[in-house]
């Protein structure tokens, strides 16, 4: 019964974290690093999905803290430099000129 | 009726207010307030008499138009070609906030800079590496070479931790890692230092390179050239790949050094390290490699590919610019002249204090680089992929280099009957390159293209597309869309496309000489 406990435990610490994780990564102000964060973080977790050493889960889940602690002092950093907006990004309009039409122009500031 | 009244009392007003002496009014405003209270609420008060509204209006627009002109006149140039020094606005909406801004807001609204696609060039510091240095930018600023305190100590510690990551990237030990300005200083240390080392006793003064090297490889061998050494150029074959009997055949008992890059920065060829290590061990001769586009995005063992020397560069594996390292093997030791003498730091071959944010961000970037290859060179690998076959996929384009030993984030591609000049004038919108970043300001062919045994006119044709770790794939669907476009659109202009659309070949035309 612990064992059951602490693996939903864990496994709720994971999708919290990877959530924040999320979050996180769409304050980036600058384009390549806003996409670079998110898709980095879905992949790790792709990749590591079907984890089930329980201390090898326990360091994957730190050292995603601590990319998240890094991040959210990198995203500060990023949104007091602002630059202007790649062609590619979508602009106010969350009009995009790129073929695809997947990027959201956030809306939190 | 109602609409008049304001009018006659304002009016009476103003003719009371400019009659009655100043003294007196006083005592005469009560009736004229008790009058303008029954007549009206919104009546303004005059005391002042008001001067004509012509004169007193200010005209917006022939204001800015009369400081538009003021500001041609005085400076010669137009006010919105003008930038403000350290704003960064332009002259205009300095000048006029409305029409300059509202100009800028919907340049805003599109986006208007580049995509980067120039990572050969330099890489954007990653922020888990700025992460790294910011607190040795900030609190921690000892000097790593005190060691009568704790900032020393601190700094230094940290200094030798991140020696270990770079040695860790390369498979070195972290005492053979010697930390420079950057890659060129790595290269003209040990090219410069060697030979001088071996060539004082009058022995060795012999020194072999390659045509495709880096500018600052070619110069330092050049400078030996005239300090009596001699220098073999080596050519390359049509694939940018070097041949090993004719590097074997250009070796003497008097070869002090072979230099030869283990990627090449405008083609991204790789070179067969190993062999070229083994040949330069068999002949006990040093072998120094320039490693700057190849470190941290291929696996580099040292010992395995018998590596003497390694010039390495930060900020192209997403490091601070302004460091870089040199891999000095010390068994069997290498020697080597300092070019750098002072303090004694790095072992005595680069004196001077080490930067720690540099030296920091450096490590981080290595290990980063360690940690995430698999994953990068995926998607790199991907991506350039994707890049490549969408420009093969046009006519009359090639890829320069060979298509297998190939770095896959390097991919230079010639546009046959398009000026590379103007095809990147036109790529405004992307940020790219004809080839190396030191010889982009002369409209020269690249001297690599030209040794591949490529013509002037596919040389200069060539645009050389650099894919990172931040590179995405909206990006490459943007190029590819983008350099359609406009080769299409530079080839319709050209004279020359619609004799080949004709089916005249270039070769037999006899151009008229004037």
């Amino acid at each position: 019964m612990s064992m059951a406990a602490l693996k939903g435990d864990t496994a709720f610490q994971a999708r919290s974290l990877f959530r924040s994780l999320l979050r996180q990564s769409s304050q980036f102000a600058a384009y390549n690093f806003r996409e670079y964060a998110r898709r980095r973080a879905r992949d790790a977790f792709r990749e590591h999905r079907a984890e089930q050493e329980e201390g090898r889960v326990k360091e994957l889940l730190q050292k995603g803290v601590k990319e998240l602690q890094v991040m959210k002092r990198q995203t500060v950093v990023s949104q007091f430099f602002q630059l202007d907006r790649l062609v590619v990004e979508g602009g106010k309009s969350g009009k995009q000129t790129g073929e695809r039409n997947d990027i959201i122009r956030q809306t939190t500031e | 009726m109602s609409n008049i009244a304001p009018i006659s009392v304002k009016h009476v007003s103003r003719l009371c207010s400019r009659a009655v002496p100043s003294s007196a009014r006083l005592i005469k405003a009560p009736t004229y307030r008790a009058a303008a209270c029954c007549a009206t609420k919104q009546s303004r008060r005059d005391y002042v008499s008001p001067s004509d509204p012509n004169r007193a209006d200010v005209n917006v627009d022939t204001t800015i138009t009369a400081d538009r002109n003021a500001f041609t006149a005085q400076t010669g140039a137009l006010p919105e070609n003008v930038k403000m020094p350290g704003l960064g606005m332009s002259g205009d909406a300095m000048m006029s906030p409305a029409a300059g801004i509202l100009k800028q807001a919907t340049i805003m609204d599109e986006g208007t800079r580049p995509i980067y696609l120039d990572m050969q060039a330099t890489t954007p510091t990653d922020p888990r590496v700025l992460d790294a240095m910011l607190p040795f930018l900030t609190g921690l600023y000892g000097n790593p070479h005190s060691r009568t305190h704790a900032y020393g100590w601190e700094t230094e510690s940290a200094a030798e931790q991140a020696r270990q990551h770079i040695a860790d990237l390369i498979g070195a030990n972290p005492k053979e890692i010697i930390f420079t300005s950057g890659a060129t200083e790595s290269n003209n240390m040990s090219i410069k230092g060697v030979a001088r080392f071996f060539g004082r006793s009058g022995k060795k003064k012999h020194i072999i390179t390659t045509q495709t090297e880096h500018k600052c490889v070619l110069d330092s061998c050049r400078h030996l050239q005239e300090d009596g050494f001699e220098v073999t150029y080596l050519p390359v074959q049509n694939n940018g790949v070097i041949d090993l009997k004719e590097l074997e055949a250009a070796m003497r008992p008097d070869t002090a050094l072979v230099s030869i890059m283990t990627v090449n920065n405008e083609i991204g060829v790789i070179q067969p390290m190993k062999e070229i290590g083994q040949l330069c061990r068999s002949k006990k001769v040093f072998f120094h490699t320039d490693g700057a586009q190849a470190v941290g995005k291929m696996p580099i063992s040292v010992d395995e590919w018998n590596v003497d020397l390694m010039s390495i560069s930060a900020h192209k594996i997403y490091g601070p610019k302004g460091i870089g390292a040199c891999y000095v093997r010390r068994r069997p030791r290498v020697r080597l002249e300092p070019i750098i003498s002072g303090g004694g730091q790095e072992r005595g071959l680069r004196s001077g204090t080490l930067a720690p944010p540099l030296v920091v961000g450096f490590g981080e970037a290595c290990r980063i680089a360690k940690e995430e290859m698999e994953y990068d060179s995926k998607r790199i690998r991907a991506l350039s992929h994707r890049l490549l076959s969408g420009l093969l996929a046009m006519e009359h384009t090639s890829q320069n280099g060979d298509p297998e030993r190939h770095y896959p984030g390097c991919v230079n591609v010639s546009f046959a009957y398009v000026e590379g000049e103007s095809l990147l004038m036109a790529l405004k919108d992307i940020a790219l390159s004809s080839g190396s970043a030191c010889t982009s300001a002369s409209l020269e062919p690249s001297y690599v293209l030209r040794a591949l045994g490529n013509s002037d006119e596919s040389a200069h044709s060539s645009i050389r597309f650099g894919i990172g770790r931040f590179t995405t794939e909206s990006e490459i669907d943007y190029v590819l869309k983008a350099v359609k476009e406009r080769v299409s659109f530079l080839r319709e202009l050209s004279p020359l496309w619609e004799l080949v659309q004709e089916g005249v070949a270039l070769d037999s035309i006899q151009w008229s000489q004037h």
